[in-house]
Protein backbone atom coordinates (compact mmCIF):
# COMPACT_ATOMS: atom_id res chain seq x y z
CA UNK A 1 0.00 0.00 0.00
CA UNK A 2 2.62 2.51 0.85
CA UNK A 3 4.09 1.44 -2.62
CA UNK A 4 1.29 2.80 -4.80
CA UNK A 5 0.29 5.64 -2.83
CA UNK A 6 4.17 6.84 -2.85
CA UNK A 7 2.70 10.69 -3.47
CA UNK A 8 0.22 10.80 -0.98
CA UNK A 9 1.21 12.67 1.69
CA UNK A 10 -2.11 12.80 3.93
CA UNK A 11 -5.01 10.56 3.21
CA UNK A 12 -7.98 10.77 5.48
CA UNK A 13 -11.12 7.96 4.81
CA UNK A 14 -14.62 7.96 6.56
CA UNK A 15 -13.06 10.38 9.41
CA UNK A 16 -15.40 11.83 11.67
CA UNK A 17 -15.20 13.84 14.77
CA UNK A 18 -17.82 14.68 17.31
CA UNK A 19 -17.38 16.93 20.07
CA UNK A 20 -19.25 16.42 23.19
CA UNK A 21 -20.54 13.10 22.04
CA UNK A 22 -23.94 11.83 24.28
CA UNK A 23 -23.91 15.16 25.87
CA UNK A 24 -26.70 18.09 25.49
CA UNK A 25 -23.70 19.77 23.99
CA UNK A 26 -22.90 17.10 20.98
CA UNK A 27 -21.75 18.31 17.66
CA UNK A 28 -21.16 17.08 14.65
CA UNK A 29 -17.84 18.92 13.56
CA UNK A 30 -16.63 16.72 10.66
CA UNK A 31 -18.80 13.77 9.13
CA UNK A 32 -17.37 11.06 6.52
CA UNK A 33 -14.44 13.02 5.79
CA UNK A 34 -12.72 11.78 2.41
CA UNK A 35 -9.62 13.48 1.12
CA UNK A 36 -6.54 12.41 -0.02
CA UNK A 37 -3.45 15.07 -0.98
CA UNK A 38 -0.62 14.58 -2.75
CA UNK A 39 3.14 16.02 -1.68
CA UNK A 40 3.95 19.20 -2.91
CA UNK A 41 0.30 20.17 -3.40
CA UNK A 42 -0.86 23.78 -1.75
CA UNK A 43 -4.35 22.92 -0.52
CA UNK A 44 -6.84 25.52 0.56
CA UNK A 45 -9.83 24.24 3.41
CA UNK A 46 -12.78 27.01 2.66
CA UNK A 47 -15.90 27.41 4.31
CA UNK A 48 -18.10 29.36 6.85
CA UNK A 49 -17.87 29.27 10.60
CA UNK A 50 -18.81 25.79 12.05
CA UNK A 51 -17.72 24.16 8.93
CA UNK A 52 -14.51 22.25 10.72
CA UNK A 53 -12.05 23.39 8.27
CA UNK A 54 -10.00 24.27 11.42
CA UNK A 55 -11.01 20.99 13.04
CA UNK A 56 -9.66 18.88 10.04
CA UNK A 57 -6.49 20.46 9.72
CA UNK A 58 -5.76 19.83 13.65
CA UNK A 59 -6.95 16.32 13.10
CA UNK A 60 -4.64 16.01 10.50
CA UNK A 61 -1.86 17.82 12.65
CA UNK A 62 -2.47 15.28 15.78
CA UNK A 63 -4.06 18.62 18.42
CA UNK A 64 -7.23 16.54 17.97
CA UNK A 65 -8.13 12.79 17.51
CA UNK A 66 -10.79 11.34 15.05
CA UNK A 67 -13.75 9.87 16.39
CA UNK A 68 -14.02 7.23 13.78
CA UNK A 69 -12.40 6.74 10.35
CA UNK A 70 -8.41 6.97 9.46
CA UNK A 71 -6.26 9.18 8.82
CA UNK A 72 -2.77 8.77 7.79
CA UNK A 73 -0.16 11.12 7.53
CA UNK A 74 2.92 10.23 5.45
CA UNK A 75 1.75 6.58 5.57
CA UNK A 76 2.07 6.78 9.32
CA UNK A 77 -0.79 7.51 12.16
CA UNK A 78 -1.07 11.25 12.56
CA UNK A 79 0.57 10.91 16.37
CA UNK A 80 3.11 9.21 14.77
CA UNK A 81 4.03 11.72 12.21
CA UNK A 82 3.76 14.38 14.88
CA UNK A 83 6.52 12.28 16.91
CA UNK A 84 8.40 12.24 13.72
CA UNK A 85 8.41 15.89 14.17
CA UNK A 86 6.61 16.21 9.97
CA UNK A 87 4.10 18.90 10.68
CA UNK A 88 5.28 23.18 11.00
CA UNK A 89 2.28 25.05 12.29
CA UNK A 90 1.49 28.73 11.58
CA UNK A 91 -1.55 30.06 13.57
CA UNK A 92 -3.91 33.08 12.94
CA UNK A 93 -2.11 34.86 15.38
CA UNK A 94 2.02 34.61 15.04
CA UNK A 95 1.97 33.46 18.88
CA UNK A 96 5.87 34.29 19.13
CA UNK A 97 7.32 34.07 22.48
CA UNK A 98 7.64 37.57 23.62
CA UNK A 99 10.35 36.74 26.02
CA UNK A 100 12.84 35.69 22.48
CA UNK A 101 13.95 37.72 20.38
CA UNK A 102 13.10 37.13 16.51
CA UNK A 103 15.99 34.53 15.66
CA UNK A 104 15.54 32.78 19.28
CA UNK A 105 11.88 32.36 18.18
CA UNK A 106 12.63 30.94 14.99
CA UNK A 107 15.23 28.62 17.15
CA UNK A 108 13.00 27.65 19.41
CA UNK A 109 11.65 24.45 17.75
CA UNK A 110 15.49 23.83 17.05
CA UNK A 111 16.40 23.88 20.64
CA UNK A 112 13.79 21.35 21.72
CA UNK A 113 14.89 19.26 19.04
CA UNK A 114 18.17 19.13 19.92
CA UNK A 115 20.45 20.84 17.13
CA UNK A 116 23.52 22.18 18.22
CA UNK A 117 23.90 25.75 18.49
CA UNK A 118 25.71 26.71 15.24
CA UNK A 119 23.21 24.23 13.47
CA UNK A 120 20.04 26.29 15.25
CA UNK A 121 22.10 29.72 14.53
CA UNK A 122 22.61 28.55 10.74
CA UNK A 123 19.35 27.22 10.02
CA UNK A 124 16.66 29.93 11.75
CA UNK A 125 19.05 32.92 9.69
CA UNK A 126 18.79 31.27 6.43
CA UNK A 127 15.25 31.13 7.36
CA UNK A 128 15.11 34.51 8.34
CA UNK A 129 16.55 35.47 5.44
CA UNK A 130 14.11 33.51 2.92
CA UNK A 131 11.18 36.03 4.42
CA UNK A 132 13.49 38.83 4.57
CA UNK A 133 13.48 39.49 8.08
CA UNK A 134 17.31 38.81 8.12
CA UNK A 135 17.87 42.58 9.58
CA UNK A 136 15.19 41.91 12.40
CA UNK A 137 17.01 38.65 13.95
CA UNK A 138 17.97 40.58 16.78
CA UNK A 139 14.31 42.62 17.56
CA UNK A 140 11.82 41.76 20.10
CA UNK A 141 7.96 40.54 18.12
CA UNK A 142 6.69 43.39 19.89
CA UNK A 143 8.82 45.90 17.43
CA UNK A 144 7.52 43.84 14.02
CA UNK A 145 4.72 45.02 12.38
CA UNK A 146 1.38 41.90 12.25
CA UNK A 147 2.61 40.80 8.70
CA UNK A 148 6.71 40.82 9.89
CA UNK A 149 5.80 38.55 12.89
CA UNK A 150 3.59 36.73 10.87
CA UNK A 151 6.26 35.97 8.53
CA UNK A 152 8.90 34.99 11.56
CA UNK A 153 5.93 32.39 12.67
CA UNK A 154 6.45 30.98 9.18
CA UNK A 155 10.03 31.01 9.46
CA UNK A 156 10.13 28.94 12.21
CA UNK A 157 7.57 26.84 11.04
CA UNK A 158 9.50 25.76 8.19
CA UNK A 159 12.94 25.88 10.31
CA UNK A 160 12.93 22.13 11.00
CA UNK A 161 11.96 21.18 7.47
CA UNK A 162 8.96 19.53 8.59
CA UNK A 163 7.31 17.92 5.16
CA UNK A 164 3.65 19.46 5.88
CA UNK A 165 2.89 22.82 6.65
CA UNK A 166 -0.28 23.35 8.27
CA UNK A 167 -1.69 27.17 8.21
CA UNK A 168 -4.62 27.95 10.30
CA UNK A 169 -6.07 31.14 8.92
CA UNK A 170 -2.42 32.94 9.06
CA UNK A 171 -3.21 36.08 7.30
CA UNK A 172 -6.68 36.07 8.61
CA UNK A 173 -5.64 39.38 11.22
CA UNK A 174 -4.06 41.59 8.54
CA UNK A 175 -5.46 44.11 6.29
CA UNK A 176 -5.81 43.76 2.61
CA UNK A 177 -2.73 45.20 1.20
CA UNK A 178 -0.63 42.92 3.72
CA UNK A 179 -2.87 39.66 3.19
CA UNK A 180 -2.24 40.26 -0.57
CA UNK A 181 1.69 40.85 -0.58
CA UNK A 182 2.36 37.66 2.24
CA UNK A 183 0.14 35.58 -0.28
CA UNK A 184 2.39 36.61 -3.03
CA UNK A 185 5.42 35.60 -0.51
CA UNK A 186 3.94 32.26 0.46
CA UNK A 187 3.80 31.20 -3.06
CA UNK A 188 7.53 32.33 -3.80
CA UNK A 189 8.29 29.88 0.02
CA UNK A 190 6.25 27.18 -1.52
CA UNK A 191 8.07 27.41 -4.95
CA UNK A 192 11.77 27.29 -2.95
CA UNK A 193 10.55 24.53 -0.35
CA UNK A 194 8.18 22.78 -2.76
CA UNK A 195 6.28 21.54 1.12
CA UNK A 196 3.19 20.12 1.28
CA UNK A 197 1.12 22.77 2.12
CA UNK A 198 -2.88 23.16 3.88
CA UNK A 199 -4.36 25.95 4.65
CA UNK A 200 -7.11 27.06 6.07
CA UNK A 201 -8.97 30.28 4.89
CA UNK A 202 -12.38 32.17 5.00
CA UNK A 203 -11.19 34.24 2.17
CA UNK A 204 -12.60 32.71 -0.89
CA UNK A 205 -9.69 35.19 -3.19
CA UNK A 206 -6.96 33.94 -0.95
CA UNK A 207 -8.13 29.98 -1.40
CA UNK A 208 -8.37 30.74 -5.56
CA UNK A 209 -5.24 32.86 -5.71
CA UNK A 210 -3.27 30.40 -3.54
CA UNK A 211 -4.13 26.46 -4.03
CA UNK A 212 -3.96 24.34 -6.51
CA UNK A 213 -6.79 22.98 -5.22
CA UNK A 214 -9.36 24.03 -2.53
CA UNK A 215 -11.87 21.75 -0.41
CA UNK A 216 -15.17 23.65 0.09
CA UNK A 217 -17.02 22.95 2.85
CA UNK A 218 -20.23 22.92 4.59
CA UNK A 219 -21.62 23.09 8.53
CA UNK A 220 -23.72 21.66 10.37
CA UNK A 221 -22.35 18.90 10.35
CA UNK A 222 -19.33 19.88 8.79
CA UNK A 223 -17.97 18.00 5.27
CA UNK A 224 -16.45 18.13 2.26
CA UNK A 225 -19.37 19.76 -0.43
CA UNK A 226 -16.83 19.98 -3.24
CA UNK A 227 -12.89 19.70 -4.27
CA UNK A 228 -12.35 22.41 -6.95
CA UNK A 229 -9.07 21.84 -8.77
CA UNK A 230 -7.34 25.21 -9.86
CA UNK A 231 -5.14 25.00 -13.16
CA UNK A 232 -4.46 28.64 -13.14
CA UNK A 233 -0.71 28.20 -14.13
CA UNK A 234 2.35 29.17 -11.06
CA UNK A 235 3.76 31.65 -10.78
CA UNK A 236 0.58 33.80 -9.93
CA UNK A 237 1.37 37.03 -9.78
CA UNK A 238 -0.36 40.51 -9.22
CA UNK A 239 -2.39 39.49 -12.87
CA UNK A 240 -3.36 36.77 -11.94
CA UNK A 241 -5.97 38.34 -9.93
CA UNK A 242 -7.66 40.04 -12.80
CA UNK A 243 -7.41 37.03 -15.46
CA UNK A 244 -10.84 36.26 -16.16
CA UNK A 245 -10.36 32.28 -15.69
CA UNK A 246 -9.39 33.47 -11.88
CA UNK A 247 -12.25 35.41 -12.07
CA UNK A 248 -14.42 32.94 -12.94
CA UNK A 249 -13.26 30.40 -10.19
CA UNK A 250 -13.74 32.70 -7.53
CA UNK A 251 -17.98 32.85 -8.91
CA UNK A 252 -17.56 29.18 -8.94
CA UNK A 253 -15.74 28.66 -5.42
CA UNK A 254 -18.74 31.46 -3.47
CA UNK A 255 -21.63 29.63 -5.81
CA UNK A 256 -20.12 26.30 -4.16
CA UNK A 257 -20.00 28.06 -0.60
CA UNK A 258 -23.94 29.96 -0.89
CA UNK A 259 -24.87 26.43 -1.92
CA UNK A 260 -23.84 24.59 1.00
CA UNK A 261 -24.82 26.88 2.90
CA UNK A 262 -28.11 26.92 1.91
CA UNK A 263 -28.38 23.26 2.69
CA UNK A 264 -29.33 23.79 6.34
CA UNK B 1 5.15 58.97 26.65
CA UNK B 2 6.58 62.42 27.14
CA UNK B 3 9.79 61.21 27.13
CA UNK B 4 9.68 60.73 23.27
CA UNK B 5 7.66 64.23 23.23
CA UNK B 6 10.64 66.24 24.53
CA UNK B 7 12.97 64.76 21.83
CA UNK B 8 16.24 65.47 21.54
CA UNK B 9 17.76 67.31 24.91
CA UNK B 10 20.22 65.30 26.55
CA UNK B 11 18.87 62.65 28.78
CA UNK B 12 19.46 64.22 32.50
CA UNK B 13 17.62 67.19 31.71
CA UNK B 14 14.98 65.12 29.85
CA UNK B 15 14.52 62.86 33.21
CA UNK B 16 14.44 66.26 35.39
CA UNK B 17 11.80 67.38 33.21
CA UNK B 18 9.95 63.74 33.59
CA UNK B 19 10.42 63.31 37.48
CA UNK B 20 10.17 67.56 38.28
CA UNK B 21 6.52 67.08 38.92
CA UNK B 22 6.72 64.60 41.80
CA UNK B 23 9.92 65.81 43.34
CA UNK B 24 8.00 69.42 43.45
CA UNK B 25 4.79 67.06 44.99
CA UNK B 26 6.85 66.04 47.73
CA UNK B 27 8.68 69.04 48.74
CA UNK B 28 5.13 71.26 48.44
CA UNK B 29 3.52 68.32 51.02
CA UNK B 30 6.73 68.59 53.02
CA UNK B 31 6.35 72.45 53.46
CA UNK B 32 2.98 72.95 53.48
CA UNK B 33 3.13 70.47 57.00
CA UNK B 34 5.77 72.67 58.42
CA UNK B 35 3.49 75.68 57.43
CA UNK B 36 0.59 74.40 59.00
CA UNK B 37 2.55 72.68 62.29
CA UNK B 38 3.69 76.35 63.14
CA UNK B 39 0.13 78.07 62.05
CA UNK B 40 -2.09 75.79 63.97
CA UNK B 41 0.78 75.68 66.52
CA UNK B 42 0.35 71.69 66.73
CA UNK B 43 1.14 69.93 69.95
CA UNK B 44 4.65 67.46 68.85
CA UNK B 45 2.88 64.04 69.99
CA UNK B 46 0.30 64.84 67.47
CA UNK B 47 2.13 65.71 64.69
CA UNK B 48 6.20 66.95 64.75
CA UNK B 49 7.57 69.48 62.67
CA UNK B 50 9.24 67.63 59.28
CA UNK B 51 12.15 69.68 60.13
CA UNK B 52 12.13 68.21 63.58
CA UNK B 53 12.24 65.14 62.03
CA UNK B 54 14.37 65.32 59.70
CA UNK B 55 16.77 66.69 62.68
CA UNK B 56 16.27 63.68 64.43
CA UNK B 57 17.37 61.58 61.71
CA UNK B 58 20.84 63.57 60.93
CA UNK B 59 21.11 62.83 64.36
CA UNK B 60 20.91 59.34 64.15
CA UNK B 61 23.04 59.38 61.03
CA UNK B 62 25.67 61.19 62.63
CA UNK B 63 25.33 58.61 65.71
CA UNK B 64 25.85 55.96 63.34
CA UNK B 65 28.73 57.42 61.50
CA UNK B 66 30.57 58.24 65.02
CA UNK B 67 32.96 55.79 65.81
CA UNK B 68 32.65 55.52 69.02
CA UNK B 69 28.74 56.18 69.19
CA UNK B 70 25.90 53.92 68.66
CA UNK B 71 22.31 54.46 66.52
CA UNK B 72 19.50 52.51 68.33
CA UNK B 73 17.62 53.84 65.25
CA UNK B 74 19.78 52.04 63.08
CA UNK B 75 20.83 49.08 65.24
CA UNK B 76 16.89 49.11 65.11
CA UNK B 77 16.68 49.50 61.06
CA UNK B 78 19.58 46.41 60.76
CA UNK B 79 17.57 44.12 63.25
CA UNK B 80 14.16 44.76 61.29
CA UNK B 81 15.48 44.54 57.74
CA UNK B 82 17.25 41.01 58.01
CA UNK B 83 13.78 39.84 60.11
CA UNK B 84 11.73 41.35 56.81
CA UNK B 85 14.80 40.19 54.17
CA UNK B 86 15.11 36.55 55.68
CA UNK B 87 10.97 35.65 56.07
CA UNK B 88 10.67 37.41 51.75
CA UNK B 89 13.50 34.62 51.18
CA UNK B 90 11.87 32.23 52.86
CA UNK B 91 8.68 32.73 51.92
CA UNK B 92 8.90 33.37 48.56
CA UNK B 93 11.58 30.62 47.55
CA UNK B 94 9.20 28.09 49.15
CA UNK B 95 6.20 29.90 47.15
CA UNK B 96 7.74 29.80 43.88
CA UNK B 97 8.64 26.11 44.89
CA UNK B 98 5.38 24.99 45.95
CA UNK B 99 4.11 26.40 43.40
CA UNK B 100 6.42 24.63 40.23
CA UNK B 101 5.76 21.30 42.06
CA UNK B 102 1.86 21.72 42.01
CA UNK B 103 1.48 23.00 38.95
CA UNK B 104 3.32 20.22 37.63
CA UNK B 105 0.52 17.92 38.12
CA UNK B 106 -2.79 19.98 37.40
CA UNK B 107 -5.32 17.85 40.30
CA UNK B 108 -2.82 18.84 43.18
CA UNK B 109 -2.90 22.38 41.51
CA UNK B 110 -6.62 22.64 41.55
CA UNK B 111 -6.67 20.73 45.12
CA UNK B 112 -4.95 23.13 46.62
CA UNK B 113 -5.52 26.59 45.26
CA UNK B 114 -8.51 27.34 46.94
CA UNK B 115 -6.71 26.97 50.38
CA UNK B 116 -4.39 28.98 49.03
CA UNK B 117 -6.59 32.13 48.41
CA UNK B 118 -8.38 31.50 51.51
CA UNK B 119 -5.35 31.09 53.32
CA UNK B 120 -4.31 34.73 51.57
CA UNK B 121 -7.57 36.37 53.17
CA UNK B 122 -6.48 35.33 56.41
CA UNK B 123 -5.31 38.29 58.53
CA UNK B 124 -1.69 36.55 59.10
CA UNK B 125 -0.42 39.30 61.52
CA UNK B 126 -2.55 37.76 63.53
CA UNK B 127 -0.45 34.65 64.57
CA UNK B 128 2.37 36.90 65.39
CA UNK B 129 1.93 36.43 69.25
CA UNK B 130 1.31 32.89 68.62
CA UNK B 131 5.04 33.09 66.77
CA UNK B 132 6.45 34.62 69.93
CA UNK B 133 5.25 31.39 71.76
CA UNK B 134 6.78 28.85 69.42
CA UNK B 135 10.05 30.74 68.59
CA UNK B 136 10.75 33.16 71.56
CA UNK B 137 9.61 37.13 71.69
CA UNK B 138 13.01 37.83 70.91
CA UNK B 139 14.38 35.32 68.46
CA UNK B 140 14.27 37.10 64.87
CA UNK B 141 12.74 33.56 63.98
CA UNK B 142 9.20 34.21 65.49
CA UNK B 143 9.08 37.46 63.28
CA UNK B 144 10.45 35.65 59.78
CA UNK B 145 7.94 33.13 60.28
CA UNK B 146 5.66 35.85 60.02
CA UNK B 147 6.74 37.41 57.17
CA UNK B 148 7.49 33.88 55.33
CA UNK B 149 3.43 32.98 55.78
CA UNK B 150 2.72 36.33 55.08
CA UNK B 151 4.63 36.36 51.51
CA UNK B 152 4.19 32.89 50.78
CA UNK B 153 0.53 32.80 49.77
CA UNK B 154 0.43 35.49 47.08
CA UNK B 155 3.67 34.69 46.43
CA UNK B 156 2.66 31.05 45.23
CA UNK B 157 -0.81 31.58 44.07
CA UNK B 158 0.78 33.95 41.69
CA UNK B 159 3.13 31.68 40.39
CA UNK B 160 0.56 28.91 39.75
CA UNK B 161 -1.44 31.42 37.85
CA UNK B 162 2.14 32.45 35.18
CA UNK B 163 2.51 28.67 35.19
CA UNK B 164 -1.15 27.48 34.13
CA UNK B 165 -2.40 30.54 32.30
CA UNK B 166 -0.32 29.72 29.25
CA UNK B 167 -1.92 30.51 25.87
CA UNK B 168 -3.21 27.55 24.38
CA UNK B 169 -1.93 27.94 20.68
CA UNK B 170 2.01 28.94 22.55
CA UNK B 171 1.05 25.26 23.89
CA UNK B 172 -0.13 23.90 21.26
CA UNK B 173 3.09 24.92 19.48
CA UNK B 174 4.90 22.86 21.80
CA UNK B 175 3.01 19.81 20.99
CA UNK B 176 3.42 19.86 17.23
CA UNK B 177 7.39 20.13 17.53
CA UNK B 178 6.68 16.95 20.63
CA UNK B 179 8.38 18.59 23.09
CA UNK B 180 9.41 16.80 26.47
CA UNK B 181 7.46 18.03 29.06
CA UNK B 182 11.03 19.90 30.85
CA UNK B 183 11.13 21.78 27.98
CA UNK B 184 7.64 23.21 27.78
CA UNK B 185 8.40 23.89 31.70
CA UNK B 186 11.23 25.71 30.55
CA UNK B 187 10.77 26.96 27.74
CA UNK B 188 7.45 28.28 27.96
CA UNK B 189 5.52 28.13 31.64
CA UNK B 190 8.35 29.49 33.53
CA UNK B 191 9.32 32.56 31.32
CA UNK B 192 5.62 32.72 30.92
CA UNK B 193 5.13 33.05 34.96
CA UNK B 194 8.11 35.62 34.84
CA UNK B 195 6.00 38.59 35.40
CA UNK B 196 3.46 36.81 37.42
CA UNK B 197 6.21 35.67 40.02
CA UNK B 198 7.44 39.68 40.02
CA UNK B 199 4.01 41.07 40.65
CA UNK B 200 3.75 38.92 43.29
CA UNK B 201 7.81 39.75 44.52
CA UNK B 202 6.68 43.41 44.09
CA UNK B 203 4.02 43.16 46.61
CA UNK B 204 5.86 40.60 49.02
CA UNK B 205 8.93 43.31 49.34
CA UNK B 206 6.06 45.99 50.99
CA UNK B 207 3.91 42.93 52.46
CA UNK B 208 7.51 41.85 54.32
CA UNK B 209 8.59 45.10 55.80
CA UNK B 210 4.69 45.82 57.32
CA UNK B 211 4.41 42.27 58.16
CA UNK B 212 8.12 42.79 60.23
CA UNK B 213 7.51 45.66 62.20
CA UNK B 214 4.01 45.07 62.59
CA UNK B 215 5.24 41.80 64.32
CA UNK B 216 7.44 43.61 66.26
CA UNK B 217 4.30 45.53 67.67
CA UNK B 218 3.75 41.86 69.54
CA UNK B 219 7.10 42.30 71.42
CA UNK B 220 10.92 41.75 70.17
CA UNK B 221 14.30 42.75 71.04
CA UNK B 222 14.89 46.18 72.00
CA UNK B 223 16.36 46.89 68.89
CA UNK B 224 13.71 46.51 66.37
CA UNK B 225 12.03 49.02 64.90
CA UNK B 226 8.45 47.95 66.02
CA UNK B 227 9.71 47.78 69.47
CA UNK B 228 11.60 50.95 68.82
CA UNK B 229 9.08 53.02 67.24
CA UNK B 230 6.17 51.97 70.35
CA UNK B 231 8.80 53.08 72.74
CA UNK B 232 9.97 56.14 71.62
CA UNK B 233 5.56 57.00 71.32
CA UNK B 234 5.25 55.77 74.68
CA UNK B 235 7.92 57.95 75.57
CA UNK B 236 6.20 61.07 74.11
CA UNK B 237 9.33 61.34 72.11
CA UNK B 238 7.72 61.51 68.62
CA UNK B 239 10.16 62.61 66.75
CA UNK B 240 12.37 59.58 67.23
CA UNK B 241 9.32 57.42 66.61
CA UNK B 242 8.63 59.51 63.33
CA UNK B 243 12.35 59.07 62.59
CA UNK B 244 12.15 55.51 62.83
CA UNK B 245 8.89 55.39 60.89
CA UNK B 246 10.45 57.58 57.95
CA UNK B 247 13.62 54.69 58.22
CA UNK B 248 10.71 52.01 58.01
CA UNK B 249 9.84 54.16 54.71
CA UNK B 250 12.73 54.23 53.15
CA UNK B 251 13.54 50.39 54.11
CA UNK B 252 10.71 49.42 52.25
CA UNK B 253 10.90 51.84 48.97
CA UNK B 254 14.45 50.68 48.61
CA UNK B 255 13.64 47.20 48.91
CA UNK B 256 10.65 47.07 46.22
CA UNK B 257 13.28 49.58 43.93
CA UNK B 258 15.46 46.47 43.88
CA UNK B 259 12.95 44.39 42.92
CA UNK B 260 11.89 46.62 40.54
CA UNK B 261 15.62 46.18 38.99
CA UNK B 262 15.60 42.66 39.12
CA UNK B 263 12.57 42.18 37.47
CA UNK B 264 14.09 44.79 34.48
CA UNK B 265 16.90 43.20 34.32
CA UNK B 266 15.04 39.12 34.24
CA UNK B 267 12.25 40.33 31.76
CA UNK B 268 13.18 43.54 29.30
CA UNK B 269 11.29 42.44 26.79
CA UNK B 270 8.17 42.42 29.33
CA UNK B 271 5.39 45.34 28.01
CA UNK B 272 5.42 47.74 31.37
CA UNK B 273 9.50 48.01 30.36
CA UNK B 274 9.24 48.96 26.65
CA UNK B 275 9.98 52.04 26.46
CA UNK B 276 13.23 51.94 27.65
CA UNK B 277 14.79 49.01 25.22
Amino acid sequence: MAEENKDIVISAVDVNKVFNPGSDEEVVALKDINLEIEAGEFISLIGPSGCGKSTLMRLIGDLIQPNSGELRVNGKAPQQARLDRDYGMVFQAATLYEWRSVIKNVQLPLEVMGYSSDERRKLAMSMLDMVELGDFAEHYPWQLSGGMQQRVSIARALAFDPSVLLMDEPFGALDEFTRERMNLELLNIWRQTGKTIIFVTHSIAEAVFLSNRIVVMSPRPGRIAEIVSNTLPYPRDFNTRVDPAYIELVARVRELLRDAHEVD
Amino acid sequence: MSAAETGKRPSWQRRLAWYFPTIAVAVGVVLLWEILVVIFDIQQFLLPKPSAIFGEFAHQVNLWLAPDERSILFESSGATFWEAFGGFIIGCGSGILVALITSRWTIVSEATMPFAIAANSVPIIAFAPIMNNWFGITNPASKMAIVAIIVFFPTMINTVRGLTLVDAEELELMRSYAAKPADIMLKLRIPNALPYIFSALRVASALSLIGAVVAEFFGGPRATLGVYITQEASAFDFAKAWAAIMMASIIGIAFYLVVLIAERRLMPWHVSFREAV
